[in-house]
């Protein structure tokens, strides 16, 4: 499924925090290609939350440039097809990148149902009909097609984590970015939402994964980054860098974790 | 000090605390319903950092947290309304518009100022995650806070906002001062006409008591509950 088309292009990105003081990035590039299953792998305080949160801009780079789908998002204004310069609306490509995170949030004053239809509806103006037949579908999916009615407080954290991720899907994103979606989960839960990504690694989306989860990254990532002190320090598919890990940072890691 | 006799002659004029009851309480609802209007303003102003509106709602909070009700009440009533002729006509067929409408104005400004803070406070109570969710669907700021955040918000703090509710049953008090004729302004009018002061501030104590206990008793109530619906 993977092809050249890009859909992300990261240059150099950085995010400082107190000045200079924390640089929680220091000079990230990374290419994203349509179909690209990149999992994000390094030591706690190594940026990759940063780093996840900078591409839908929940952070803002301190410098450098996201391009997403041939605009740079970094920037308030962008030159479109016609040659014409338009102010950029950041929630406008937001819609376009599904976010799943390490405690859910799903809204708890929602059903399931309200939970997932929600954005479709005020954001692409969806009607409501059609978005409830879409949810009910994504929750067949992932196995939860009885629970539309219920509220967030009473599922179990899996089940939750599985509503998140299809309630970013209603958008119909074209990439899709996951922070520890599993770190949150008692251990007996943490295979179902691993299978729910593994599904959707199949159906060809492309996504951004960061995860503790040595074994799923060596499964399902195409590609696996290793980050270190806000620098992406060595790269490569999953066996390169699980069996053959040249960096001695990478080393050092694999030894802790594995 | 209280005799049958007193009170036999206040009770000539008991309409006009049941009238005094219809103003309180109509002053008070009106108060808390402009006053939220007033402070949810505030409190987005506070909270969006957009110079200088949010430092003129915090100045608009301190300013009105740090002065005397009676004073902000005249200031509203003769200075404001002072050179404005309101239409004077007849609320429920006895209270003075043009009278009414500044205690409002006033008590919904104070009030606003106080709910602000309660408001201000739900809001931020309020996990980040939420807006963070809510922006990466790609909803703007202001759905995020009219479908998200607000309503978690507000339903935390409807405990806080009845219980202002109740604060300004007694606070309008101060309104009779410049004749709005809730239940203080019954007890000062039926000291003019009977010599009797005594047994007006009993009756007015009681009725005040009858009007704010229930109200607590019923808010402590739901807020026991809508505490227990959050556990499950
Ligand atoms: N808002 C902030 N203010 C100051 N420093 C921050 C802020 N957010 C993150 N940092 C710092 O930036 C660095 C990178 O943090 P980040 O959360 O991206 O790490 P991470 O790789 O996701 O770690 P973990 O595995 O623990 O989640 C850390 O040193 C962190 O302390
Ligand atoms: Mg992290």
């Amino acid at each position: 499924m993977q092809t050249d088309t890009k859909i992300l292009q990261v240059t150099n990105l950085k995010k400082h925090y107190n000045g200079e003081e924390i640089k929680a990035l220091d000079g990230v590039s990374l290419d994203i290609n349509q179909g690209d299953v990149v999992v994000i792998i390094g030591p706690s305080g190594s940026g990759k939350s940063t780093f996840l949160r900078s591409l839908n801009l929940l952070e803002q780079p301190t410098s450098g440039s996201i391009v997403f789908e041939g605009v740079d998002i970094t920037k308030k204004k962008f030159t479109d097809a016609d040659g014409k310069v338009k102010k950029l609306n950041i929630d406008d490509y937001r819609k376009k990148m599904g976010m799943v995170f390490q405690h859910f949030n799903l809204f708890p004053h929602m059903t399931i149902l309200k939970n997932m239809t929600l954005a479709p509806v005020k954001v692409k103006g969806m009607n409501e009909e059609e978005a409830k037949q879409k949810a009910l579908t994504l929750l067949n999916r992932v196995g939860l097609g009885d629970r539309a009615d219920a509220y967030p407080a009473q599922l179990s954290g899996g089940q939750k984590q599985r509503v998140a991720i299809v309630r970013a899907l209603m958008m119909e994103p074209a990439v899709m970015l996951f922070d520890e979606p599993t770190s949150a989960l008692d251990p007996e839960m943490v295979g179902e939402v691993l299978e729910v990504m593994k599904e959707l690694a199949q159906t060809g989306m492309t996504m951004i994964i960061v995860t503790h989860e040595m074994g799923f990254a060596r499964e399902v990532g195409k590609r696996v980054i290793f980050m270190d002190a806000g620098k992406i320090v060595e790269q490569g598919g999953p066996e390169d860098i699980f069996a053959n890990p040249q960096n001695p940072r990478l080393k050092a890691f694999l030894k802790k974790v594995l | 000090m209280l005799s049958s006799a007193g009170f036999a002659k206040t009770f000539q004029y008991i309409d006009l605390f049941k009238q005094g009851v219809v103003c309180t309480v109509s002053l008070s609802v009106l108060t808390v319903f402009f006053g939220f209007i007033i402070a949810l303003f505030l409190a987005i102003l506070r909270i969006s950092k957009l110079h200088p509106f949010d430092y003129l709602a915090t100045a608009y909070v301190e300013v009105f947290r740090a002065t005397p009700m009676l004073v902000q009440l005249f200031i509203v009533y003769y200075v404001f309304f002072g050179n404005v002729s309101l239409p004077s006509f007849k609320l429920f067929g006895f209270i003075r518009f043009e009278r009414f409408l500044p205690g409002v104005v006033a008590l919904a400004m104070n009030s606003g100022a106080y709910l602000s803070e309660i408001i201000r406070a739900g809001i931020q109570s309020i996990d980040v995650g939420q807006t963070e969710a809510a922006r990466s669907l790609g909803m703007s700021s202001f759905q995020t806070m009219k479908s998200v955040i607000l309503p978690q918000a507000v339903k935390n703090i409807l405990p806080a906002i009845a219980n202002e509710f109740v604060t300004i049953i007694k606070e309008s008090s101060i309104c009779y001062t410049i004749g709005v004729q809730d239940i203080m302004y019954a007890v000062s009018a039926t000291k003019g006409a009977t010599y009797r002061i005594a047994e007006p501030l009993v009756i007015a104590t009681l009725v005040y008591f009858c009007l704010t206990f229930p109200t607590s008793k019923i808010i402590a109530y739901f807020e026991r509950r809508m505490a227990r619906a959050d556990r499950h």
